[in-house]
């Protein structure tokens, strides 16, 4: 039963871990004003620098600053059409997943000469060496990037709502004209909301492919920043409500997991609706009405009404 | 207001410079692969053009693309973003095939009912989300989201059932011939047959592919939602409130209902997709490993076309021509043939960019004005 139990809670962090980074990357750059839908995209991409770079490196840090590096670029590009050029948001982002997986399966194709890439030698390491544990308790046995994940959480909260920089970054996402006014420089704050979103997203596609799986394959990110997407939604634009979102739906993907491992007669194509199947009962039953930040989705004209 | 200012400001002309952008960036991401772009393209036109049946497997490819592009185009345009379209096609396929092998009318029945069947599919899921978002006020991008994946299981679980599972195979039994395209049970007819292998051009368009009607189908869609759209008053209601919901309230118009009519009517037509991929291709199920994109993919051909369901079928068959022809720049000269998913996602980056031709447009002729005086 113990062991159960913290099987339950490991496979919930696990789980929920890319979609917290991709979930806070997500909800920064809508808390400024500019939808980004383009998570898994930049997912895709950091996932695939961080095996090339942890390949060619051998230092899984490294290859994770490298794909938070490779995210904050590819949203650059978001941040260009999208505030620069005051481009259709939804279309830039859903452009930013095309080009996004184009580019990792490019570049794993340039480098390995495969789609699928070998595996990195050096993981991320776990909390504790598995040696040094058993039984139930090495279920609790975590990735750092899951620590990572929680602490990034508590600085981004913290940062929104405790200091004059997240004030601002909220002023620009409900009313950048006010915020203009006030002397804030819209375009800058957006700048670095949409480049902290991608420099997040990359790094859940690290600890997609250097914690969790080791190597890069076209399916290693699958929907992660779809389901990070809605949890921002889900989460109300908040960074605990999306941290609360993402492990809701880490536990929905363990409990299926162990009801699979279990006796039950169920398939296990229905088993893996689950975690689907709670998000919309949860959603219809307690979450109800979310209101997104009043500019999001809008650039700023100067001067517009 | 001069010539070039005029040309600039048509929506056709953006969307052209976007993509020449895209062949642009394609062009140089061939260069670092080590290839000749004008190699590259070459092969890449003669894929698509040099045959009859190149080109019409790109139409075979082009259709449901088409279809849940125009859904798509068409939830724009009522102010909602179906993202949900992967799924109703799924839901689609699954649906057709339950029926198309369950039921065993005459064709002239059964071919109807399973594409109905598809559609009325495609439609509850669409409309589930759509009431959702009416009743509770939950964002269609999550629910869609989830039934997206939900949709993925639930034909995997179909494909893997016993009564449907066809042994040693991944996938079902197809679905009774009653069923199928007209095409397809006209060519393997005692009489279709001898027509086909004595006509060349027959013989390489339809013998050779899996020709169907489906195409019919997808103009069709197109043009009806494009006449409800425009000439209709129900259409005027549904992009009053794509418009502005407010305003659309204030006018006496019921939204909450409107947006469930858009989206049973988006889940149709993306049902409709997937149930002509069974009649006209598939003719089964098969476990899916991943998406297979009919749906995302339909939301890039939605956006190049400006969210225009006419606009949609010309951008369904340029994208379609580029993932065909992109296959044998792979085999031909040995170029990644990810450099068409680089390609297309840069049209569609240049076509969000394409808001600025206008303005600079405007900026220009200010500049002619001023020459003037």
């Amino acid at each position: 039963m113990l062991n159960t139990i913290t099987l339950f809670i490991g496979i919930t962090l696990m789980y929920s871990t890319p979609l917290v980074f991709g979930g806070l990357g997500g909800m920064i750059s809508e808390r400024s004003g500019v939808v980004n839908i383009g998570i898994e995209g930049m997912m895709t991409v950091g996932a695939a620098v961080a095996v090339v770079a942890g390949i060619g490196t051998g230092n899984p840090w490294l290859a994770f600053l490298a794909a938070g590096l490779a995210g904050g670029l590819v949203a650059l590009l978001h941040a260009f059409a999208s505030i620069t050029c005051k481009a259709d948001q939804t279309i830039s982002g859903i452009a930013i997943n095309l080009m996004g997986a184009g580019i990792a399966l490019f570049l794993c194709r340039l480098v390995f000469n495969a789609i699928n890439t070998p595996s990195v030698e050096n993981k991320l390491p776990k909390l504790f060496k598995a040696s040094s544990l058993s039984g139930a308790a090495a279920n609790l046995n975590v990735d750092w990037t899951t620590i990572i994940a929680l602490i990034a959480t508590v600085i981004m909260w913290f940062v929104l709502y405790k200091t004059k920089w997240g004030l601002r970054v909220r002023a620009v996402g409900e009313h950048p004209a006010a915020a203009d006014t006030l002397g804030i420089n819209v375009a800058l704050v957006r700048y670095v909301c949409v480049i902290i979103s991608g420099i997040l997203s990359g790094f859940g596609g690290a600890s997609v492919t250097l914690a969790i799986i080791s190597h890069f394959a076209p399916t290693a990110i699958s929907g992660q920043g779809f389901i990070a997407l809605a949890a921002v939604i889900f989460g109300k634009w908040t960074p605990h409500g999306v941290y609360g979102a993402c492990l809701l739906f880490g536990a929905a993907q363990a409990i299926a997991i162990i009801l699979g491992g279990g006796s039950f007669a169920v398939p296990s194509q229905i088993l893996s609706m689950l975690p689907y199947v709670i998000t919309i009962i949860v959603l219809i039953l307690f979450v109800g009405r979310s209101v997104a930040p009043k500019a999001d989705g809008e650039p700023y004209e100067k001067g517009a009404r | 207001m001069n010539k070039a200012s005029k040309i600039l400001k048509k929506p056709i002309t953006s969307t052209v410079i976007a993509v020449l952008f895209g062949f642009i960036v394609a062009a140089f991401v061939l260069l670092i692969a080590g290839c000749n772009p004008i190699e590259a393209f070459g092969i890449l036109f003669r894929s698509v053009f040099s045959k009859p049946k190149y080109v019409a497997n790109v139409i075979i490819k082009a259709t449901p693309i088409i279809l849940t592009g125009v859904s798509i185009a068409f939830a724009f345009k009522v102010g909602l973003f179906n993202i949900g379209a992967e799924g109703q096609f799924v839901m689609g396929t699954v649906v057709a095939t339950i029926v198309g092998i369950c039921l065993d009318l005459p064709p002239v029945l059964q071919f109807p009912v399973v594409l109905l069947s598809g559609m009325v599919a495609g439609a509850l899921f669409g409309g589930f989300v759509g009431f959702l978002k009416a009743k509770f006020g939950i964002h269609e991008v999550i629910t869609s989201i989830m039934l997206n994946w939900i949709a993925f299981y639930f034909c995997n679980f179909i494909a893997a059932t016993k009564t449907f599972h066809q042994p040693n195979t991944n996938g079902t039994y197809p679905i009774n011939a009653s069923g199928l395209d007209f095409i397809f049970n006209w060519k393997k007819s005692e009489a279709g047959r001898e027509v086909v292998i004595n006509n060349e051009f027959l013989r390489e368009a339809v013998g050779k592919t899996d020709m169907n009607i489906g195409f019919i189908f997808a103009i069709a869609a197109a043009i009806i939602i494009a006449i409800l759209l425009k000439k209709t008053t129900k259409g005027y209601e549904l992009r009053a409130v794509g418009f502005n919901q407010y305003a659309a309230e204030f006018a006496g118009i019921n939204v909450r209902k409107n947006i469930i009519h858009a989206m049973v009517i988006a889940g149709a037509i993306a049902g409709l997709a997937g149930a002509l991929q069974i009649t006209g291709v598939a003719q089964k199920i098969s476990t899916l490993g991943a998406f297979e994109n009919y749906g995302f993919n339909g939301m890039s051909v939605a956006l190049i076309a400006n969210s225009s369901p006419i606009g949609s079928i010309f951008a369904g068959l340029l994208f379609a021509a580029l993932i065909y022809g992109g296959g044998s720049i792979q085999s031909e000269i040995g170029a990644p043939s990810e450099v068409i998913n680089i390609m297309i996602g840069t049209i569609v980056f240049f076509v969000a960019l394409s808001k600025v031709i206008p303005v600079l447009a405007d900026k220009l002729e200010k500049k002619e004005v001023k020459k003037d005086a």
